[in-house]
């Protein structure tokens, strides 16, 4: 017989017994949904994680004041006043570098227009636009002689726009008070959204880090110094060479005594994504062993079903069918009975997915391959645990079949 | 007719024991048959002598212990599954006492089963399925259910599922065991008619004389042996 007529009589026979069809292949249908609502809910987290690292900067290497020791207490990273403009100056002059930019972090009150908003205020260098790759929406943005200046200058986040200037007028030109220190508005910054983390990153002012130190902390240090690497294969080269700079530049040794932390954002990523897939992998394997349990399902009712159909078998036979015949026959049931509570599983997977994505507004993404995956493996089962019920209705004496009640 | 030469069925001292541990049942003790194209022969005898092992062998369901079997000239004695299924499939026909219809596919679908084996296209399958149902007397019932007919119907379609591979021989297995009196007479009837007009070879297996006073050639079995074969008088005079 033809593939076709095999698959045929096999799909037949499944209609035949609806109902008792569809409860067979409800461990497979669960099992498949189970794997692609989890491999989407995973895949889904890995690449959210991803684009909000991506969205911190590209290649981007962080260097914070490390903890120093007093009196006997450990204060946490950030706890040293140790980087300094002139410590960004020079990273900025080593080989694969791109960009760097000091970071002078301030939260305050700011006003303009009649309105006031507590917000953060960054003081960085103009380089941050492209190390953020963050484009404006309106005006200019700061320059080197700003910075040199320390000019009374200012960039805003749409956030601030909105609380600042809800009329609709363009803040450019106008005056904001930080910290009781009047400012001009020069442009406004294009909305950005939320972080990785959920914080608003348009909740924000730029000033230059020179007027941050001077006119609103009063400290010769900056809280962080972002330095961009030219590429990102050149990303762990950068974060070493920076170190040993640093190291040379604060006079340290031993290198245990660091009064910096080099952080680098791709390895935060690769650690993040890798927990991804460890969760991932594992809810995985507790879907395969839904799949193996809905096999099992699948060989009972076939075994049932052979049973039952004994005297089927035996006319079958009677009537010609090879016992090859006849096993491809069962086998082509269980897995035409696989497949499509395979197929109807990744339907209710995709369903599934989109709910958890509405309800509990986690990102999801179902990678293809998954469901080739899960589909292929749901025939797998269907091959494994019909090949024994299969083989036992064609191992039938046809006569004995016959007369079988 | 050059195959007319040549003998349906030819057997020669056929023997099968079934062996259950200990016991040893001599079922057919040594049998020499030979059937001719065109033969129309029933097969008698008591409850237990080996009418139906024979019938199986005959039918290549099953294998004699020893003895040799000829079937259409070729040497059926020792064949494998797979040849045995293949010859059932293109030149066998079989008739049950119960019938052994598929209760849930259609008439005309279960007729066409044995040629959904002998891989004879779709189209054809129902062509030739409807035109042997049409034969038996029951076209109009091809779309119906087996379980919605009365029990001659389901033997006629039985029959007509019997014929659809032209087989060189029909055999059938007390066809009237499950059926009253008139409806046994018209299915054997048929047997005759298709015996007569299409000239079909047939054996049919029962342990009632009347059923098998409708054949041309009476073969008494006891005991596992052959104890008389002749035509039947009856018919003699008629033919
Ligand atoms: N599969 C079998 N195993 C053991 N003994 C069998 C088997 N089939 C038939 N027999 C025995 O062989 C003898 C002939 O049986 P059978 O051919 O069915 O006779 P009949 O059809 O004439 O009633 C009986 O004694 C029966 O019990
Ligand atoms: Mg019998």
């Amino acid at each position: 017989m033809t593939l076709m007529a095999t698959l045929r009589l096999a799909l037949q026979a499944l209609v035949r017994n609806k109902a008792r069809s569809l409860l067979t292949m409800l461990g497979i249908v669960i099992g498949v949904a189970a794997v692609i609502v989890t491999v989407a809910i995973g895949a889904g987290a890995r690449s959210s994680v991803q684009s909000s690292i991506a969205g911190l900067g590209a290649n981007l290497i962080v260097v914070q004041p490390g903890s120093v020791t007093q009196g006997g207490a450990r204060t946490g990273f950030g706890g040293a006043s140790s980087l300094t403009p002139a410590d960004g100056m020079a990273i900025a002059q080593l080989p694969d570098v791109a960009a760097v930019s000091p970071l002078v972090t301030l939260r305050t009150q700011v006003v303009a227009g009649g309105n006031n908003w507590q917000t953060i205020v960054n003081g960085v260098a103009p380089t941050y636009t492209f190390i953020r790759d963050w484009p404006l929406a309106q005006g200019t943005f700061f320059t080197q002689s700003d910075v040199t200046a320390s000019a009374k200058v200012a960039v805003l986040g749409q956030t601030v726009v909105s609380q600042l200037f809800p009329d609709g007028n363009s803040p450019v030109g106008q005056t904001a008070l930080i910290k009781g220190v009047p400012f001009t508005v020069i442009g406004v910054l294009a909305a950005k959204g939320q972080s990785g983390t959920g914080q608003d990153q348009d909740d924000t002012i730029l000033i230059p880090y020179s007027s941050a130190m001077e006119r609103l902390t009063g400290l010769t240090t900056v809280n962080q110094l972002m330095v961009s690497a030219a590429t990102a294969d050149s990303v762990d080269a950068v974060q070493a060479e920076v170190t040993k700079l640093l190291q040379t530049r604060h006079r340290i040794v031993p290198p245990e005594n660091n009064d910096f932390q080099v952080r680098n954002l791709q390895s935060i990523a690769a650690a993040a994504s890798s927990t991804g897939a460890v969760m991932e992998f594992l809810l995985a394997g507790v879907a395969a062993v839904s799949l193996i349990v809905g096999g099992i399902g699948i060989m009972n009712i076939m075994m049932v079903s052979v049973t039952e159909r004994t005297r089927e078998i035996g006319l079958r036979m009677a009537v010609g069918a090879r016992s090859g015949t006849i096993l491809q026959q069962f086998l082509a049931e269980a897995i035409v009975l696989s497949t499509i509570g395979g197929l109807i599983g990744v339907v209710l997977g995709v369903l599934g997915t989109s709910g958890v994505a509405l309800l509990a507004k986690w990102p999801t993404t179902i990678p293809p391959i998954w469901i080739a995956l899960s589909v292929g493996f749901s025939a797998l089962v269907g091959i494994f645990f019909g090949y024994y019920p299969a083989r036992k209705a064609a191992n039938l004496n046809p006569i004995e079949a016959l007369r079988f009640e | 007719m050059s195959e007319s030469a040549v003998p349906v069925v030819r057997v020669e001292r056929l023997r099968k024991i079934y062996t259950m541990g200990e016991d040893r049942v001599i079922a057919l003790g040594g049998v020499d048959l030979t059937i001719e194209p065109g033969e129309f022969l029933s097969v008698m005898g008591p409850s237990g002598s080996g009418k139906s092992t024979f019938m199986q062998i005959i039918g290549l369901l099953d294998q004699p212990t020893d003895g040799t079997y000829y079937f259409e000239g070729k040497d059926a004695s020792n064949l494998t599954p797979d040849e045995r299924a293949d010859i059932r499939s293109r030149r066998l026909g079989f008739v049950f006492q119960s019938y052994n219809l598929l209760s849930r596919t259609s008439a005309v679908e279960n007729v066409e089963l044995p040629m959904l084996y002998a891989g004879i296209p779709e189209e054809e399958r129902r062509r030739i399925a409807l035109e042997k149902m049409e034969i038996v007397g029951i076209a109009q019932l091809a779309k119906h259910a087996p379980n919605q007919m009365s029990g001659g119907q389901q033997q006629r379609v039985a029959i007509a599922r019997s014929l659809v591979n032209n087989p060189g021989l029909i055999l059938a297995d007390e066809p009237t065991g499950a059926l009253d009196t008139k409806t046994s007479n018209d299915v054997m009837r048929l047997f005759k008619q298709l015996n007569n007009d299409l000239g079909m070879t047939i054996m049919v297996v029962t342990h009632e004389l009347d059923v098998a006073k409708n054949a041309r050639r009476i073969v008494s079995f006891r005991d596992g042996l052959i104890v008389s074969d002749k035509p039947n008088e009856q018919l003699v005079g008629v033919a």
